[in-house]
């Protein structure tokens, strides 16, 4: 059984400040988007129960040759990454088309697991065009994966059902962050992921350019925020205040 | 000429999406239609709403699978000469709207909270950055793909609109089986609907708790909502009443916050609230910054002495 998990370089959001409502993302570190990480934990955890490969395949900035090591401490055991200074802020369907022509290039490949969404932007998009451009099957938002032989049987968490549905391989998943707990890879393990094979490609080398961008940002600010933040010293000031507002006892 | 398509898998938000598509096409005089798809109901619906009705019946298409669905969308796109198909950012309109925007081969927005039309582009609004920045971005190819986040709009008032049918040829996708739905828990509540929320995070010590936070949700008149994890690791709570960006989106008059750090995926879903409280124990804490009143104290106390003075 060979797993492609993919992933996205995201700038860690936990480092990202506002000045002037307006992120500041120098000197802010790359990491792997979090639900992306739990899509990793399920391709490995079933790898060690049941053999098989787990490749990792992401497309941006040359710095992800060293952000993928993350993935690569965390179990999966070689990656694949198309590298373009440009793919930072690709649009989704360009990083769905690169994605594409990446997988058909991974010669044996019986599920490929994306998040449902990546840590910055949340859309959702990547796993389902893939789906598309592959012409196999997908089950997006995953609460268990069970995998056996030839199918696997996916729990599909919606707002207000689960849908049990089976899927025949090659197929792909996309993975709730509720799925499991993403482990955190050792010293050791971290020591060794710099080792492990990595292939690396250009967008050439697949025959690809990158188109001009058609989603098209005109601003990006933090939300103005103008809350109070009074500070109280007791339960009783709080109902004082409250009620001074008639926000409670009407 | 025609201009935009709707569809939706929910009635109500079917609704909404008519008033957002109304709300564009205001100025420019472009035609609305709406889509629905084995769903008789909706149709009745939408009509009812005034709406200009495209109803799809065929058995090949099946609610679980996107595929099929975004293929029978395509086809009554082309069909119906539509540039702009909005769709709901729920999770199946989501997912929907990726498959659309890639056989349709264009650019696409999920998460949208509020459009206008500023001259001929449709100016969006998304959170980014894992909701700590609100974009304001545009599609630049012809046809756009919108999907818009459920009660961004109110649901369009009653009209006179009509039905007509509408053929596809769609095939199942194949190596996809359905095995069986099953409804999620009873638990029916509409937290975006309360005008007061008391919120609970990681911060309670534990389930036997939340009886004393019931109590504080009573006296206020509202309704109990949680963090994520609180519903989906320590599955306190049902998910039902998730405030985030993976959650519901509240704009209750007061909201209480008791035990909740802040995260931006939290806030994105509270940010619009009126008055809020927190309750932290850390004067650090984030969430302090984005209140209206700070009580850096254990919760389990302060709860414990409100219910108190309220009873
Ligand atoms: C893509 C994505 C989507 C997400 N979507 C959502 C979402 O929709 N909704 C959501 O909530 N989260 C979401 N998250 C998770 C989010 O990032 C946070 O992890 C989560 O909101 C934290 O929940 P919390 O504040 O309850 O817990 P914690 O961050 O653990 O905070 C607990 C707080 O309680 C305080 N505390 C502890 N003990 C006490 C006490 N006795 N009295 C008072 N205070 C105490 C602590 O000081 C702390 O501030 C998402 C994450 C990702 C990556």
């Amino acid at each position: 059984m060979n797993i492609v998990v993919a992933m996205k370089q995201i700038p860690d959001l936990q480092q990202i400040r506002i000045r002037n409502r307006e992120p500041v993302l120098d000197a802010v570190p790359l990491t792997l988007g979090n639900i992306d990480k739990n899509a990793l934990e399920a391709a490995v955890a079933f790898k060690e129960s049941h053999g098989g490969k787990v490749t990792v395949l992401s497309a941006g900035s040359e710095d992800l040759e060293d952000t993928i090591k993350e993935a690569l401490a965390a179990g999966a055991d070689e990656a694949f990454l198309v590298l373009d200074d440009e793919l930072d802020g690709a649009d989704s369907e360009a990083i769905a088309g690169i994605l594409g022509a990446a997988l058909n290039r991974i010669e044996d490949k019986d599920l490929i697991i994306f998040g449902e969404g990546s840590g910055d932007n949340y859309s959702g998009q990547v796993g389902p065009r893939v789906a598309e451009i592959l012409g196999i099957p997908l089950v997006t938002y995953a609460s268990s994966i069970e995998i056996n032989d030839k199918t696997a049987k996916v729990v599909r968490s919606l707002e207000d059902c689960e849908e049990i549905i089976e899927l025949t391989l090659p197929a792909a998943v996309s993975v709730l962050a509720g799925i499991n707990e993403p482990r955190i890879p050792s010293v050791t393990q971290i020591l060794k992921a710099g080792k492990k094979p990595k292939e690396i490609l250009e967008m050439d080398d697949l025959g690809l350019a990158l188109a001009e961008k058609q989603v098209i940002t005109l601003s990006n600010l933090a939300p103005e925020s103008e809350r109070k933040q009074i500070l109280l010293k007791s339960a009783d000031e709080l109902v004082k205040a409250l009620s001074s507002q008639s926000l409670i006892g009407r | 000429m025609a201009g935009i398509l709707i569809y939706s898998d929910k009635n109500d938000y079917a609704l909404e999406l008519l008033t957002a598509a109304r709300i564009i096409t205001a100025s420019s005089g472009l035609d609305v239609r709406a889509l629905s798809i084995n769903n008789d109901s909706q149709a009745e619906a939408l009509a009812g709403a005034g709406a200009e009705v495209c109803k799809i019946n065929n058995t090949a298409i099946a609610l679980a699978d996107a595929s099929a669905l975004a293929n029978a969308i395509k086809q009554a796109v082309e069909k119906l000469d539509i540039n702009t198909i909005l769709l709901s950012s729920n999770l199946r309109g989501r997912e929907l709207a990726g498959r659309l925007a890639q056989i349709i081969g264009t650019a696409c927005l999920t998460g949208v909270s509020a459009v206008k039309l500023n001259g001929d582009k449709l100016e969006c609004q998304r959170n980014a950055l894992g909701g700590a920045t609100v974009a304001t971005q545009y599609i630049a190819t012809e046809k756009k793909v919108i999907a818009i986040v459920p009660r961004s709009f109110e649901k369009a008032p009653a009209g006179t609109g009509k039905i007509s049918e509408l053929e596809v040829d769609v095939q199942a996708t194949p190596g996809l089986k359905l095995v069986e739905t099953k409804a999620k828990s009873e638990d029916s509540v509409d937290i975006e609907a309360a005008e007061v929320l008391v919120a609970v995070g990681q911060g309670l010590n534990s389930k036997d708790d939340l009886p004393m936070v019931e109590a504080l949700v009573k006296a206020l008149g509202g309704e109990l909502a949680c963090s994520k994890p609180v519903a989906t690791d320590k599955k306190w709570l049902s998910e039902e009443r998730i405030i985030g960006l993976s959650g519901k989106k509240c704009k209750p008059e007061l909201a209480v916050l008791l035990g909740i750090s802040g995260q931006v995926q939290f806030n994105v879903g509270i940010r619009d609230a009126g008055t809020i409280v927190a309750v932290n124990s850390d004067e650090n804490a984030y969430v302090n910054k984005m209140a209206d009143y700070v009580l850096v104290d254990d919760l389990h106390k302060v709860v414990a002495e409100l219910n108190k003075i309220l009873a």
